[in-house]
C-alpha cells in the first residue's frame, strides 16, 4: 500500500464522514431554515408595512418602529415585565437554590420525593397550572379565598387589577421552582467529593461547604438558569392570556408585550405593527441577556485577578 | 451518498419553495371578494346539477351536536358530503377564518355572530346570497334577525338563531323580599333596594367582562351608538341622553351597591348563580336552557318574564348574541354551500330539531311560532312556556341596530375601559368616554372616516 492511496483513502474517508455529518444536521437545518428563519424574515418584511381595513398595504419603512417606540402600551408592557423579572426571578432562583441545597446535604428525609414533588408542577402543562390557578385566586368560591374569609379576613381580590401581578408571580414560580431546582441540584452532584472532605478536615459546617463550595461551584448554572428566567419571563404570555379570560378588566390586552403583539394581530387586525412590536421584543430581550452576560463574564474576570 | 445527498437538497429546495409558496399565498391581499350590484340569478337547473355532482363542502360551526342537521342534509343530497370542524368557540374562529382568507384555503360554509359579521362583510370574506335564491326569504324571519343579515346592498348569510333579552328571577328570593316582579326599571330600582335590605341578594349583575348585556340595555333604550355606510364611514355615538341615562341609571345602582359587578358567564358567576347570590338574571333567550345546567339544585324557583321597561305601554328589548350561518367568498362550492345554508336556516326539520333538541332559539318565524317550541313547557321553570315569553319578546326587539366593522376592537377595548370600571365600581362616565375616545382613534387609524355625534 503506497502513501498517496493512503492519503487519497483518508481523504475519502474524511469526505464521507464530513457527508455523515452534513446529512445528520440536515434535519435540524431544514426545520431550522423553513420553521424559523423564513418566518423571522417574512415578520421583518411585514413589519415595514402598514395596512389599514380601508386603503390597503403601503410600504412604510420604519414607521411601525417609531410608532411603538412611542407606544405607551407597549412601554409599559415592557416596563411591566422589568418589573415582574426583578421580583419574581431571584425569588424563583433563591427557592431553587435553597431546595438545592436542601436535598443535596442529604439531610432531608424523604429527599427523593421531595425533588419530585418540587418538580412535579413543571410536567403540568402551562395551560392547565393558569387554569387550576384561576380556580384558586376566584374570589367567590376559591378556596384561599374561602380560607381568608374563614379566620376572619376579607377575601382578597387576587384577580384585581392590583393584585394580578403578584398573582402571576406566583403561578410562574410554583411552575419553574423545580426545573432551575433540578438544573443547580444536578451540578452540585458533579461536585468531586475530596472538596467536600477537605472543607471539613478544614473544620467547615454545612453552611460553610455551600457558601464557600458549592454556590461557587455551580456558579455557571445559575448563570444559565438566570439567562433562560430574564427570556422567560420577557416572553410571558400564556399566563395573562388565560387569566384574561376570568380577569379580563385586570389583565387587559397589553398586559406583556408578547400579550400585546398577539392582540394587535389577532384583535386588532395590525399584522405589521404587530411583527414591529414583536422585532423590538426580540431587540429588548437580546440586549438585557447580553448585558447580563457580559456583567456576570466581567465580574467572573475581576474574581480570578483577586 | 451523493445520491442522498442530492435527495436532501432536492427537498429541502422544494420544501423551501413551498413555504415560500405558502408565504407568498398569506400576503397577497384576497382579491376575489364578491361585491358589486349587479346580481345574476342562479338557475334552479344550476343547483340541481350542483346537488348531484359529488361534492365536499367544509363547514365550521360551534353548535353541540348540529352533525344531526348535516345527516338529514346529507340524507336529502347523497352526493354531497359536509365536514364539520368545530374551530374551539366563536372567538378561536374567527381568527381562524381571518388566517384562512388571507391563505385562499377557507372553509365553505361558517357561522359568524350578528355582531361580527359587517367586519367580515368589510373584508369580503363571506358571500352575498342574493343570487342563490334568499331575496324572497326576508319575511320568513325575526325582523331583527333579518336586518342583521341584510345590509349594504346584500345578504351575507341567514339567521340561523336570536338572543332577545328577557329576564329569568327567583322566585323565592322575590318572595321572602315581598317584591313583585318590576315591569319598569323604576320598580326595579325600588325591588333592587327590598331585596337588598331583606335578602342580601343583589338583584342581578352587571358584568364588565363583555359588552353584549349593557348594550342590549342600550339598545331597548333606544340608543344606537354604531352605525356603518357601507362604504367607509362610520357613526359613533356614546353621547347622547338615550346611552347616558342607561349608563347614570345602572351607575347608581352600582354605588348604592344593590347590583353586583363580577364577570359573567364564569366559574364563580354560575357558583353565585346557583348559591342565590342573585335574585335575577337580564338573560337572552339561549340563557333559559343554560341555567338549566348550571344550576340545576335550583330548579322549581325559576320564572321568565320581560325585562322591565322604560316605558311601559311600549314594550322593548335587545339582543344579546345571535348568528348567522355565512358562505365564504372563496368557496369553490357556493351554489352547494348556500343550499346548504338554506337547509339548516329555514327547513323545519333542521330548525325545529334544533330548537327543541339543542335549544338554539329559532329566528325562523314559522319554527318559533310552532307549538312544539312555543308551548314546550319546561320543568326547571315549573312548567312555564318559557321560549313563548321570549317569542314574544323578539317582537319587540327594534330591527335598526348595527354594528361597527371592527367588532373585534370595540369589544376589546370595552373590557378595559367602560368594562373595567363597571368591574371597579369607578366612573362609568369618564370611562364611557374613554371607550369611545378608542373607537374614534382606530377607527381613524383604520382609514374610516368617523362621524361622533
Amino acid at each position: 500500500m503506497s502513501t498517496t492511496a493512503l492519503g487519497r483513502r483518508t481523504r475519502r474517508d474524511k469526505r464521507r464522514r464530513n457527508a455523515a455529518a452534513y446529512l445528520f444536521i440536515a434535519p435540524f437545518m431544514l426545520l431550522f431554515a423553513t420553521m424559523l428563519l423564513l418566518p423571522l424574515f417574512y415578520a421583518g418584511y411585514l413589519s415595514l408595512f402598514t395596512e389599514q381595513l380601508i386603503g390597503g398595504a403601503s410600504f412604510a419603512w420604519f414607521d411601525n418602529y417609531a410608532r411603538a417606540l412611542t407606544d405607551e402600551r407597549f412601554i409599559g408592557g415592557v416596563v411591566r415585565m422589568c418589573l415582574f423579572l426583578v421580583i419574581q426571578v431571584p425569588i424563583m432562583l433563591l427557592l431553587a437554590l435553597l431546595f438545592a441545597l436542601a436535598l443535596d446535604s442529604m439531610r432531608v428525609r424523604g429527599g427523593k420525593f421531595a425533588r419530585l414533588a418540587i418538580f412535579v408542577p413543571y410536567a403540568v402543562p402551562g395551560v392547565v397550572a393558569t387554569l387550576m390557578w384561576g380556580y384558586l385566586y376566584g374570589d367567590n368560591f376559591g378556596p384561599i379565598a374561602q380560607f381568608m374569609r374563614a379566620i376572619g379576613f376579607g377575601s382578597p381580590d387576587l384577580l384585581g387589577a392590583e393584585n394580578i401581578l403578584g398573582s402571576i408571580v406566583n403561578i410562574v414560580t410554583w411552575q419553574f421552582v423545580g426545573y432551575n431546582m433540578v438544573i443547580m441540584y444536578s451540578a452540585m452532584r458533579s461536585i468531586p467529593g475530596d472538596q467536600y472532605e477537605a472543607a471539613r478536615i478544614d473544620g467547615a459546617g454545612q453552611f460553610r461547604i455551600a457558601w464557600s463550595i458549592k454556590i461557587p461551584a455551580i456558579r455557571s448554572s445559575i448563570v444559565l438558569c438566570t439567562i433562560f428566567s430574564v427570556i422567560g419571563a420577557f416572553q410571558l404570555f400564556s399566563e395573562p392570556k388565560l387569566l384574561y379570560e376570568v380577569a379580563p378588566n385586570a389583565i387587559g390586552s397589553s398586559f406583556s408585550p408578547n400579550l400585546y403583539a398577539y392582540n394587535l394581530a389577532f384583535t386588532n387586525q395590525e399584522v405589521n405593527y404587530s411583527a414591529a412590536v414583536a422585532f423590538l421584543l426580540g431587540i429588548v430581550i437580546m440586549v438585557v441577556s447580553y448585558v447580563f452576560q457580559l456583567s456576570t463574564a466581567r465580574r467572573e474576570k475581576k474574581g480570578a485577578r483577586a | 451518498m451523493t445520491v442522498m445527498r442530492r435527495g436532501t437538497v432536492l427537498t429541502f429546495g422544494a420544501l423551501a419553495a413551498t413555504s415560500a409558496m405558502m408565504l407568498v399565498g398569506c400576503g397577497a391581499p384576497s382579491t376575489s371578494g364578491a361585491t358589486g350590484t349587479t346580481v345574476e340569478p342562479v338557475s334552479q337547473a344550476d343547483i340541481d346539477k350542483a346537488l348531484d355532482t359529488p361534492t365536499t363542502i367544509e363547514f365550521w360551526s360551534w353548535v353541540p351536536d348540529i352533525q344531526n342537521q348535516i345527516d338529514m342534509f346529507e340524507d336529502l343530497h347523497p352526493n354531497i358530503t359536509v365536514k364539520l370542524s368545530n374551530q374551539g368557540g366563536a372567538t378561536a374562529q374567527y381568527q381562524k377564518l381571518r388566517a384562512a382568507t388571507k391563505s385562499g384555503d377557507v372553509p365553505d360554509v361558517v357561522q359568524i355572530e350578528y355582531s361580527f359579521l359587517p367586519s367580515f362583510v368589510l373584508t369580503d370574506s363571506v358571500l352575498d346570497l342574493r343570487p342563490y335564491g334568499v331575496a324572497d326569504l326576508s319575511d320568513q324571519f325575526v325582523d331583527s334577525a333579518w336586518t342583521s343579515v341584510a345590509m349594504n346592498d346584500g345578504v351575507w348569510g341567514l339567521p340561523q338563531d336570536l338572543g332577545p333579552t328577557g329576564q329569568l328571577y327567583r322566585t323565592d328570593i322575590f318572595e321572602k323580599a315581598g317584591v313583585e316582579v318590576p315591569d319598569t326599571w323604576d320598580e326595579y330600582a325600588e325591588a333592587a333596594q327590598k331585596i337588598k335590605d331583606e335578602t342580601g341578594a343583589y338583584i342581578s349583575d352587571l358584568p364588565g367582562n363583555s359588552f353584549s348585556p349593557i348594550l342590549a340595555l342600550l339598545w331597548q333604550n333606544g340608543a344606537r351608538p354604531f352605525q356603518f355606510d357601507g362604504d367607509k364611514t362610520v357613526t359613533i355615538d356614546l353621547e347622547s341622553e338615550k346611552v347616558t341615562d342607561v349608563i347614570d341609571y345602572w351607575d347608581n345602582l352600582i354605588q348604592r351597591d344593590l347590583v353586583d359587578t363580577a364577570p359573567q358567564l364564569d366559574d364563580n358567576w354560575y357558583q353565585s348563580v346557583a348559591s342565590g347570590k342573585y335574585a335575577s338574571w337580564l338573560a337572552a333567550a339561549w340563557g333559559p336552557t343554560f341555567l338549566q345546567g348550571t344550576a340545576a339544585d335550583t330548579a322549581g324557583l325559576w320564572q321568565a318574564s320581560p325585562m322591565p321597561q322604560w316605558d311601559a305601554s311600549a314594550p322593548a328589548s335587545g339582543n344579546q348574541g345571535g348568528s348567522a350561518v355565512a358562505v365564504t367568498s372563496d368557496s369553490d362550492a357556493k351554489i352547494v354551500a348556500a343550499e346548504f345554508v338554506k337547509f339548516l336556516t329555514t327547513d323545519q326539520k333542521s330548525t325545529g330539531s334544533l330548537a327543541t333538541e339543542q335549544f338554539i332559539f329559532p329566528s325562523l318565524k314559522a319554527t318559533l311560532d310552532s307549538s312544539e317550541v312555543r308551548d314546550q313547557e319546561l320543568d326547571f321553570y315549573n312548567g312555564q312556556k318559557v321560549n313563548g315569553v321570549f317569542a314574544d319578546i323578539s317582537e319587540t326587539v327594534a330591527a335598526d341596530w348595527q354594528w361597527l366593522p371592527y367588532n373585534d376592537f370595540a369589544s376589546s377595548s370595552f373590557k378595559e375601559t367602560l368594562g373595567a370600571a363597571i368591574t371597579e365600581k369607578g366612573d362609568l362616565r369618564a370611562a364611557l368616554e374613554e371607550w369611545k375616545t378608542e373607537l374614534v382613534e382606530y377607527g381613524e387609524s383604520q382609514g374610516f372616516t368617523v362621524v361622533t355625534e
